[in-house]
């Protein structure tokens, strides 16, 4: 059994922030105004924490065999993605790790989630009964 | 001004009952970048639960100022996918109030049920309230 995630990469522009607020009904200005966002203290408009995660997830669900494999998820969001206003976006890179193999033959998978080299997401993990045919 | 001190224990109403549609599970898999699908991804649920979670933060006996506050984690357990048909409510209950370095940290906990009174999901948040000023 692969004992790692294939690694993923997402790009995240401002349009995918609009598109996100527009799907979640997270509508929090620090997502898309940069004169709100940096009234707070923030750099500028940074991605929803839970964009973030549902990226995380799709390297898992992968990993899993499909969407209904995925049993537990949980993370904390250490630090924020920050999206430039330009075209061309940020990176968000995923990886992750087999931790453990649960008698009831559920695996715990660590995930390791990161901007720009900064970890962006942390104690991610997830429970997961991986279909017996994994897809790819 | 930190939130109210009899929070912790408070269960609030259920949400009105959100019924999901194909539509609506499309949209959110484009959002994230996700192939569309019968069954909803599986931070899905946070559209409802972020309703819950938007009524804690807005009434107002409860004491929270809505741009102090941060996404600080969230994590889900699932008993089965969310599909397309599924009329939900979330009910919110807030486990604890602890504060630390003049952050209120709030966990909740909100139950996802369906039209059956099923539990769907669990999905867990903690919440970061900066108290400000100089009131307690």
């Amino acid at each position: 059994m692969t004992d790692e995630l294939t690694s993923h990469r997402f790009t995240v522009t401002r349009a995918d922030l609009v598109r996100y607020a527009g799907a979640s009904g997270d509508f929090n200005p620090i997502h898309w105004s940069d004169r709100v966002a940096t009234s707070v203290g923030l750099p500028g408009v940074i991605a929803h924490g839970m964009l973030t995660m549902a990226l995380a997830a799709r390297a898992v669900e992968d990993w899993a065999g499909g969407r209904d494999r995925v049993e537990e998820y949980s993370v904390r969001f250490t630090r924020p993605v920050v999206v430039p206003d330009d075209d061309r976006g940020v990176d968000i890179e995923v990886s992750g790790a087999v931790k453990e193999v649960t008698d009831d033959g559920r695996t715990r998978i660590d995930v390791s989630c990161t901007c720009q080299g900064e970890k962006v997401l942390g104690m991610a993990r997830a429970l997961v009964r991986r279909s017996e045919q994994p897809q790819s | 001004m930190a939130v109210s001190a009899d929070l912790a224990g408070r269960t609030f109403p259920p949400t009105e009952t959100y019924t999901v549609s194909r539509e609506k599970i499309r949209e959110f898999c484009t959002a994230i970048g996700a192939e569309p699908g019968d069954e909803a991804p599986p931070t899905f649920p946070i559209v409802v639960a972020f309703e819950a979670m938007h009524r804690l933060m807005t009434e107002p006996d409860v004491g929270i100022e809505l741009h102090n506050v941060v996404h600080r984690d969230q994590g889900f357990e699932h008993r089965r996918p969310v599909r397309a048909g599924d009329a939900l409510t979330a009910t919110l209950s807030v486990e604890s109030v602890r504060q630390a370095a003049g952050t209120d940290l709030i966990a909740t906990r909100t139950e996802v049920t369906d039209a059956d009174g099923e539990l769907v999901s669990v999905a867990r948040a903690t919440l970061a309230h900066r108290a400000t000023g100089g009131g307690a």
